[in-house]
């Protein structure tokens, strides 16, 4: 720019102010109460991306794309449960409430994962009869607010899943705000109509791992032994909590990354709490294998993890690094048609655009999805998006197998660090597999 | 009415809640005698028939964890979370109580003579609670709903983030939590009172000398003015 003659520089936004923080800063001046949102961490992490598979070539032989077999079948739950839980596929659905989600989501959850052969979850909030009735196998979250826990859904369950924490926000319970206490949610969960929600982030009869012990002896006692118990974690000090949740009892754990979504937390929390997944699985599988339990048949630990699960890809990488399963979450409601962009003008109006909308906590999303008002829930029909959510399980499987067959592998649980390599030092390290074209695993060998 | 007995020095804990877990036609009516607990966890857990169960000593943690229907009595002493998350029936501790002792209950009633440890109380969600001695603190904690009845003395923080749950105490009470308030005591609570004495054992005890504390209702929304009290 030239003013009077004289050169000027061009406007210069700061790295440390940035457009979204100076934003930040004047709409917590102007409203006094910190951001809430809805999704996982956005910020640019070390992710799957950053791993590479190998394949097969002149020391590995692949297997033949549509005639050799490639099993995806995973068994959870087989170390004490009399009914462990058999899937056809290995990746589940995360729990995710009613409340949080319509009736209408719940039940197109249902519907596509029960279509593939695998999991749905409940969430903070309860059973509900649409859910169970349409999930055929049905895993029950166990939470600390105990919102809607009754024995007879326990008994109703096909798996029970005690959770301590979620990648969205370790350390931090639930939050349903107002504009979702529906009176039906209310009555779910015994609470007025209309208030803030604020779940404890602590289990109120139990501490620590020696009570979960006994806790989770409670819950085989009630339901006769029959149903795995999974203890789900957000990822933190995954090798100690997961030996913990070992020692405690756990027959599966579910380990959800920073990038997991939640309904509604602070801004702060989901981007400055918790670890990436990549970071995480090789410090869990480790405390499997230390303890004996990674992949050793009958006494076996199931491990699932979840957190930015996108495509076969980082499937096929979440299993190669250790995983038994992963859990999606985010991903399954964009299938059934979260933040669709034909609702590109109502977005519009809230103030956002489509693929960024994240104030689900509001209530008015425009598919109908995280909501409770009636007329936006009845946009969603269940049975196309569970078609929807079917398809693109089946597609993350193919993918997943894709990937195996090149490597050789005749099983997905046949990948293995040993198939991938990393593109940055950073994944290397978390990832605990070579820096490409080196024998380089930073803080395990050296350069 | 059949009586039968277990001995858990004898018999295993899962052979015990197994049988209790039988079909309910057949364990209708019938009282349940278990000696020698000696303080084991989860003991009758899960039970959802009209049985009697009595247990002759003392329980650990979770005795009569999600009670539906049945009537258990402890003749000693409870561990951590007795009747947790009890849906209906009654239970019956003689002794005391440790720590969340009928955390989370949605029904039934369950009586404690003696003390209740921290906690006891939190998470009500529908239930009563009635304590012949006094409470530890953090008791009704975040209470949805129900009663608890104290007829000793309350510990710190009574009450604290509490929803709509009522809370009774006869004795002192060393702190309220936050939104906890001292509320008049109306004809409709003084009659829960009442009737909620007789069912415990307790009907010598007269209402008015009780005090009835709720919740002010000021953090049910977010207002920043009050952000120093959560």
């Amino acid at each position: 720019m030239d003013t009077n003659g004289i050169p000027q520089t061009t406007p210069r936004f700061s790295a440390t102010f940035d457009p979204h923080s100076l934003s930040e800063i004047r709409r917590a001046a102007a409203t006094g109460i910190y951001d809430i949102r809805g999704g996982g961490a956005k910020r640019k992490l070390p992710n799957f991306d950053d791993l590479l598979f190998l394949g097969a070539s002149m020391s590995r032989y692949p297997l033949e794309g549509y005639r050799e077999k490639c099993g995806t079948d995973v068994i959870l739950g087989s170390r004490f449960a009399k009914k462990p839980i058999h899937l056809k596929t290995p990746v589940t659905i995360a729990g995710m409430s009613f409340g949080a989600l319509s009736g209408p989501a719940k039940e197109a959850l249902g519907r596509g994962a029960s279509a593939v052969g695998t999991s749905t979850t409940t969430g903070d909030g309860g059973m509900t009869p649409e859910e169970r009735g349409q999930s055929k196998i049905l895993v029950y979250q166990y939470l600390p607010s105990r919102y809607g826990m009754n024995p007879d859904d326990l008994r109703r369950a096909d798996a029970i899943e005690l959770v301590i924490g979620q990648g969205a926000k370790p350390g931090g319970g639930g939050m349903l705000l107002g504009q979702k206490i529906s009176p039906r949610v209310a009555k779910m969960r015994c609470l007025p109509e209309g208030i803030d929600q604020r779940s404890a982030c602590r289990h109120p009869d139990w501490t620590g791992p020696d009570d979960l012990e006994i806790k989770i002896a409670e819950l085989r006692e009630i339901t006769d032994w029959q149903k795995p118990i999974y203890v789900k974690i957000g990822a933190t000090r995954p090798y100690f909590d997961v030996a913990l949740a070992v020692k405690a009892g756990a027959d599966v754990v579910v380990l959800d990354g920073m990038q997991g979504g939640t309904a509604a937390t602070q801004e702060v929390f989901i981007e400055h709490v918790g670890i990436p997944i990549l970071a995480a699985i090789r410090p869990a599988v480790q405390a499997l294998q230390d303890l004996g339990v990674h992949r050793n048949g009958k006494n076996s630990v199931q491990l699932i993890v979840s957190g930015g699960i996108r495509n076969g890809a980082d499937v096929a990488k979440a299993i190669a690094l250790g995983a038994d399963a992963v859990a999606i979450g985010t991903a399954a409601l964009v299938a059934i048609g979260d933040n669709d962009p034909q609702y590109e003008a109502e977005y519009n109006a809230l103030g956002t655009t489509a693929g960024a909308y994240d104030d689900w906590h509001e209530g008015r999303d425009p598919v109908g999805i995280t909501t409770q008002d009636p007329t936006l829930a009845a946009r969603l029909d269940p049975v196309k998006a569970g078609r929807r959510l079917s398809n693109y399980l089946s597609v993350l499987t193919m993918e997943a197998q894709v990937i195996a067959r090149a490597c050789g592998k005749s099983h997905l649980h046949n990948l293995e660090p040993e198939d991938l390599v990393a593109l940055t030092i950073e994944s290397a390290a978390m990832a605990r597999v070579p820096l490409a074209g080196t024998t380089w695993i930073p803080g395990s060998t050296n350069p | 009415m059949e009586n039968l007995s277990f001995d858990l020095e004898a018999t295993p804990l899962r052979e015990i809640n197994q049988f209790l877990h039988g079909d309910a036609s057949n364990l209708s009516g019938k009282t349940i005698h278990i000696s020698n607990p000696n303080g084991a966890h989860n003991i009758a857990v899960g039970l959802n028939a009209p049985v009697h169960v009595t247990i002759d000593g003392h329980a650990g943690y979770y005795a009569a964890g999600m009670n539906q229907h049945s009537t258990v009595t402890v003749t000693g002493s409870a561990g951590t979370g007795v009747a947790e998350n009890m849906m209906s029936g009654l239970v019956h501790v003689k002794g005391f109580a440790s720590n969340a002792a009928g955390a989370t209950a949605q029904g039934g009633l369950l009586v404690i003579d003696g003390d209740a440890g921290l906690r006891c109380g939190i998470s009500l969600k529908g239930a009563d609670i009635v304590v012949g001695g006094s409470v530890g603190s953090f008791s009704a904690f975040m209470a949805q709903s129900g009663n608890l009845v104290i007829l000793g003395d309350a510990g710190e923080a009574l009450g604290d983030s509490l929803y709509e749950a009522r809370i009774f105490v006869r004795g002192t009470v060393k702190s309220l939590g936050a939104d906890c308030e001292q509320k008049p005591m109306d004809e409709a609570s003084s009659k829960i009172l009442g009737e909620l004495l007789v069912k415990a054992g307790f009907q010598d005890i007269d209402v008015d000398s009780f005090k009835l504390y709720g919740s002010a209702r000021t953090l049910y929304n977010f207002h920043v003015d009050n952000a120093g009290a959560y």
